[in-house]
């Protein structure tokens, strides 16, 4: 039997995350033992939302591989993402620190697959979505675009009221100041197409339990006690 | 572009039953023919997904499957997977697909459960 075509694309299977080969100092409490979420067991309304800019000049694997290697550089500055060390490749951990108004939160992703033209990350319990989102580059009549594609609900009730009340429309801009800045950084600065779906509308309320795991209640009650 | 197989055959096997053939690849390309072969399932109450010809498979089929899925539920269809290699099987389990698509090692079998 031959070896399927995608096999090194994808990462091993694991039951929980393990948070190795971080960057010195990076706490991977909110990480470390999270099983894996995908759009299926999160709670809230499934949405698929695309974000898409033309990036001229640049062929797909170009794009892509500027950015694996800068990733976190286009992030918005209230968000930071702590890459591994050994870089985007399947089975890898990053880790996030991010705020959403007054709520600051630390959580993470990993690399569910990766290869030349395009990666995707998958959230652990905790994180405000379940599910994943693909970066990814490819050529439209002619042009080189990239994409950041996600699909997602929101892992449990209270990140949900958050996504209602402005977290949709703040996780619209943190993607499209993302894609505006990779253009501008490869010299092409563009506007970006966005365009949402809503798969789902059920909330899973058998889901409601999730919240035991959220991140910005465990961060907070961190802080509360002198973690930082 | 990705490049995408140009159609899935569906096979009615059982009354209630269609199996749909998934040859080559599942990728973004795979949308169109994917969501064809599940129309032509039409009403049968259970849907059972053929991987044993499959070749290759990135994040964005997955994500197919996913919301092939949800419009499943919303018919009142069940979702069934056969022929799945190894791999394949390994990658529904990452994913936690596994636990809405119930897995069966042949074709009979995901039909006769």
């Amino acid at each position: 039997m031959t070896e399927p075509r995608d096999k090194e694309h994808w990462a091993a299977h694991v039951e929980h995350l393990a948070a190795e080969g971080l960057p010195e100092g990076v706490r991977s409490d909110t990480v470390a033992g999270r099983r894996l979420m995908s759009p299926l067991q999160g709670f809230g309304q499934m949405w698929q939302k695309t974000y898409r800019i033309p990036v001229p000049g640049h062929t797909p694997e170009e794009v892509i591989a500027t950015w694996k290697a800068e990733y976190g550089r286009f992030w918005p500055t209230y968000n930071k993402f702590y890459a591994p060390i050994a870089g985007i490749k399947p089975g890898e951990v990053g880790l996030i620190k991010g705020a959403s108004g007054p709520v600051r939160l630390s959580t993470g992703v990993m690399v569910l697959y990766a290869d030349d033209v395009s990666f995707t990350y998958m959230t652990p319990q905790g994180h405000p979505f379940a599910g994943w989102i693909t970066f990814s580059a490819d050529e439209e009549d002619g042009v080189t675009h990239a994409q950041a594609s996600a699909l997602i609900r929101a892992n449990d009730p209270l990140y949900e009221l958050g996504f209602m009340f402005g977290g949709n429309r703040q996780e619209d801009r943190m993607w499209q100041h993302t894609l505006r800045s990779l253009a501008e950084y490869l010299g092409a600065p563009c506007e970006v197409a966005t365009t949402k779906i809503k798969v789902d509308r059920k909330r899973q309320w058998r889901q409601f339990g999730n919240i035991r795991h959220n991140s910005a209640i465990r961060t907070m009650l961190r802080r509360g006690t002198g973690g930082k | 572009m990705d490049t995408a197989t140009n159609s899935f055959a569906t096979r009615s096997v059982a009354p209630d039953v269609t199996v749909i053939d998934i040859v080559g690849e599942v990728t973004s390309a795979s949308e169109a023919v994917l969501t064809d072969a599940h129309s032509r399932a039409g009403d049968s109450k259970i849907v059972v997904l053929n991987f044993s010809e499959l070749d290759f498979m990135n994040s964005s089929g997955i994500g197919l499957l996913v919301t092939m899925l949800i419009r499943a539920k919303r018919n009142n269809q069940t979702m069934r997977a056969c022929g799945l290699s190894d791999h394949y099987r390994q990658i529904l389990s990452l994913t936690r697909l596994d636990e809405a698509i119930a897995v069966f090692e042949t074709e009979d079998a995901a039909i006769a459960a």
